[in-house]
């Protein structure tokens, strides 16, 4: 039977996380002002954001993904690829490549299970040669965006129910699957594998990490 | 006025003994200290019991330092280093890890005396491409202190981390295939020291299986090379570890290291040590108790009493604190076969005892260190290593315990690991050996497994963990212990379920595990205690 290896992005892979990407794209707004203004709005919001994520992952995202609302979708799609080359693509870890190639050559399949926007995900899927990864979706109408995520929203438990559900379309033994993750919010997406690995994790998953015996690993 | 008269203070009683290193315990005997983990006991063995100490430390050469540089001008089938040496060449110097000595000695390390000779030659000579690499094989990664400590301060500010550097055995594009040995055996050593035209390996040798072809042909290896000799049937097949001759162990690693002497010029710098584990104010540990004085009978009761007031993580940082005095004894350099031969020989002149004829229980004091928990903790895994792995192989001859006696192992069995040092020996001792503890089946079953497992194959090589298919070689290295005693019992044990997966009984006390081993081997069974530490190897008739 075959198995497969689920990774995390933000704070896993690389070192920059959702809002690292829209800041990016605040920053590039068309016209100085609206740039300034987005930035700045931004940076104010952090604190909320950081309160946010750490009371619950799905209220950090109905808050975070909102400040989308407006953009056009060709400019997003647009600016994914200088955001990769830019932003994201130094800051992956090189001990991500190097748990990847091994990973490979091990027969499991490569698959990205984040939080992160398909948009912004999807240069770097390309660029780690990822056999399949499932993403956040934002709703466009009419070219803009709604500031909703599509459902189901890539966070906590769905994580997890969308790993199972993969499985078993695929034909994969989750015993024998291994999963990658730095947050506690992603606690049932290490718990559904047979090999759950935190991975450069914060001080509340290294320490269930400790307790559950798993493998601590830093890629940084 | 009238002096009071001292009272004098006791002195040593004269004791029944074949020597003065094969006590047997009277009715007058002193309680005998017995290690039990980070523990110091005090215990009264029956009647009758035989105890082996150690020898007396070798007196260390006094000037280790000349005994080095006499041994680089001086070497074995080979040329004088220094005559090796033309400026612009590309040398390698390897030098063994943590593991080596037990616990790490004083400094200076004996590693750095001789790397401090070698670089000055080195540098009179105009070769300055030069790499330091610790060859610490699957063995976890030294730490920068750890390898600071080691080398000295002078040549870790010179070549660290550039030039002095931990051996990765998983780095893709860091080894090189050599070729097979002609019994089909793959042989993939380090890319660097493979590209130089000189390698110089700097050794410690602590007991006679250290050193020779291992040094290279093991410590700059790779899984796929390990993998060869650390297997089930290489251990059955070995009488013995510590006697070459009588090992299949040694006989593989020979036949990679003469694969490695076919592609590669390797010159070999072998040292070994004397058994000065203990130094004042410890040194009564390593004595026979009935010749203590009452200073050290005070010594010893003052260090249980604190040892039995701390918690266990502040005894296990206590013993760390206190390295070992150790001396060097001997030192020559060349090619490997012969130079092992005369180290090996040294080695056997400071630990051999001769011992008559075997026993039908054998105690062993296992200790707080082990050469996988330098810093760390003696994990149960680590536990079995000691007791049925090195302990038990400590002989020539034939083991002191017969074949099917009862073997007592003095530990407290703490489950308790280290996650950053040995998280594969986690998964090995809670998922696999409840399932099974044949060691051929785990071989075949789950051993490429842990070996592949990404998560471990990059704690090993970013962390400080040992290499994923570390905890089954440990398993297998207490194949011939397993296969050869007939009950194991943990005397001290505090839990259960650590002996229950071990497939050990347990006892309360070491009195109890006597009076268990008994009533399996029989009333009037004879009983051996082998006073570990320091080190001593039964030479038995």
């Amino acid at each position: 039977m075959e198995a497969a290896a689920f990774y995390d992005l933000d704070g896993t892979l690389c070192r920059t996380n959702l809002v690292h990407a829209f800041a990016y794209n605040a920053r590039n707004q068309q016209g100085l002002w609206r740039s300034v203004t987005r930035m700045t709005s931004t940076v104010a919001s952090i604190p909320l954001f950081l309160a946010a994520d750490m009371f619950n992952r799905r209220l950090f995202n109905d808050i975070f993904f909102r400040r989308y609302r407006g953009e056009s979708e060709d400019r997003l799609r647009y600016l994914a690829q200088e955001l990769f080359d830019t932003v994201i693509q130094p800051s992956i870890y090189p001990g991500a490549y190097q748990l990847i190639d091994k990973s490979r050559r091990l027969g499991l399949r490569q698959v990205l299970v984040t939080g992160a926007l398909d948009i912004t995900a999807g240069p770097l899927v390309r660029h780690l040669e990822l056999d399949d990864a499932v993403t956040n979706h934002l709703e466009f109408v009419d070219g803009k965006a709604t500031g909703r995520l599509l459902p189901p929203v890539m966070a906590a438990a769905t994580k997890a129910s969308w790993i199972r559900v993969y499985a078993e379309k695929e034909g994969l033994n989750l015993t024998e699957c291994y999963s990658y993750s730095d947050s506690m919010s992603d606690l049932p997406m290490l718990s559904v594998v047979g090999h759950p690995t935190a991975v450069n994790p914060d001080f509340r998953l290294r320490n269930t990490a400790l307790q559950h015996d798993w493998p601590i690993l830093d890629l940084r | 006025m009238n002096k009071r008269e001292a009272k004098p203070l006791r002195g040593p009683v004269p004791r029944h003994k074949e020597d003065d290193q094969v006590v047997y315990i009277d009715s007058n005997s002193a309680p005998r200290i017995v290690f039990s983990g980070t523990e110091l006991l005090s215990e009264d063995l029956p009647i009758g019991t035989r105890v082996v100490y150690a020898k007396p430390p070798i007196e260390g050469l006094a000037n280790p330092g000349a005994a080095v540089r006499y041994a680089l001008n001086h070497p074995l089938d080979s040329d004088p280093l220094y005559a090796q040496l033309s400026p612009g060449m590309r040398v390698t110097i390897a030098v063994d890890d943590i593991s080596l000595p037990l616990p790490p000695m004083t400094t200076p390390d004996i590693r750095q005396i001789v790397l401090e000779i070698v670089l000055d030659l080195l540098d009179a000579n105009g070769v300055d491409d030069v790499h330091i690499i610790v060859a610490n094989s699957l063995h976890r990664r030294m730490t920068d202190a750890e390898i600071k400590r080691m080398v000295g301060k002078k040549i870790f500010d010179a070549f660290h981390p550039d030039r002095l550097y931990n051996h990765d055995a998983e780095d893709p594009d860091g080894m090189v295939p050599l070729g097979k040995t002609d019994h089909n055996e793959p042989v993939n050593i380090n890319r660097r020291a493979v590209e130089s035209d000189l390698v110089i390996y700097v050794n410690i040798n602590l007991v006679p299986m250290d050193g020779g072809h291992k040094s290279v042909a093991v410590g700059l290896c790779d899984y796929e090379s390990v993998r060869v000799h650390h297997s089930p049937d290489t251990i059955l097949a070995c009488d013995g570890y510590m006697d070459p001759a009588r090992s299949m162990l040694n006989t593989k690693i020979v036949r990679q290291g003469r694969l490695v002497d076919q592609h590669m010029n390797v010159f070999h710098i072998e040292t070994t040590i004397n058994n000065r584990m203990f130094a004042n104010p410890t040194k009564f540990l390593g004595e026979n108790e009935d010749e203590f004085s009452e200073v050290d009978r005070l010594k010893f009761e003052g260090l249980r009493w604190t040892l039995a007031k701390l918690p266990e993580t502040a005894r296990r940082k206590m013993f760390e604190q206190i390295p070992s005095p150790y001396q060097m004894i001997a030192c020559h350099a060349g090619k490997a076969d012969p130079v092992h031969e005369r180290i090996v020989a040294k080695g056997f002149e400071q630990y051999m005892v001769k011992v008559k004829g075997q026993s039908d229980i054998v105690i062993f004091p296992i200790p707080y260190v082990s050469p996988y928990n330098i810093n760390s903790i003696l994990n149960p895994i680590l536990l079995q290593v000691m007791g049925l792995g090195y302990f038990h192989n400590f002989y020539r001859g034939k083991p002191v315990l017969r074949k099917g006696g009862a073997l007592i192992l003095c530990h407290p069995g703490y489950d308790e690991f280290d996650h950053a040092f040995h998280p594969s020996y986690i998964e090995f001792f809670h998922r696999l050996l409840p399932e099974t503890r044949d060691a051929t089946t785990l071989q075949h079953k789950y051993e490429e497994e842990f070996a592949r497992n990404p998560s471990y194959i990059e704690m090993y090589r970013r962390g400080n963990a040992y290499h994923g298919a570390h905890p089954f070689f440990m398993w297998y290295w207490g194949e011939n212990g397993r296969q050869h005693a007939g009950k194991v019992i943990l005397a001290g044990a505090k839990n259960a379920h650590v002996p229950a997966i071990m497939g050990w009984d347990r006892s309360e006390s070491l009195t109890e595990a006597i009076a268990m081993a008994r009533s399996f081997v029989g009333p009037s069974a004879s009983i051996t205690m082998m006073k570990w530490p320091p080190i001593v190897m039964a030479d038995v008739e």
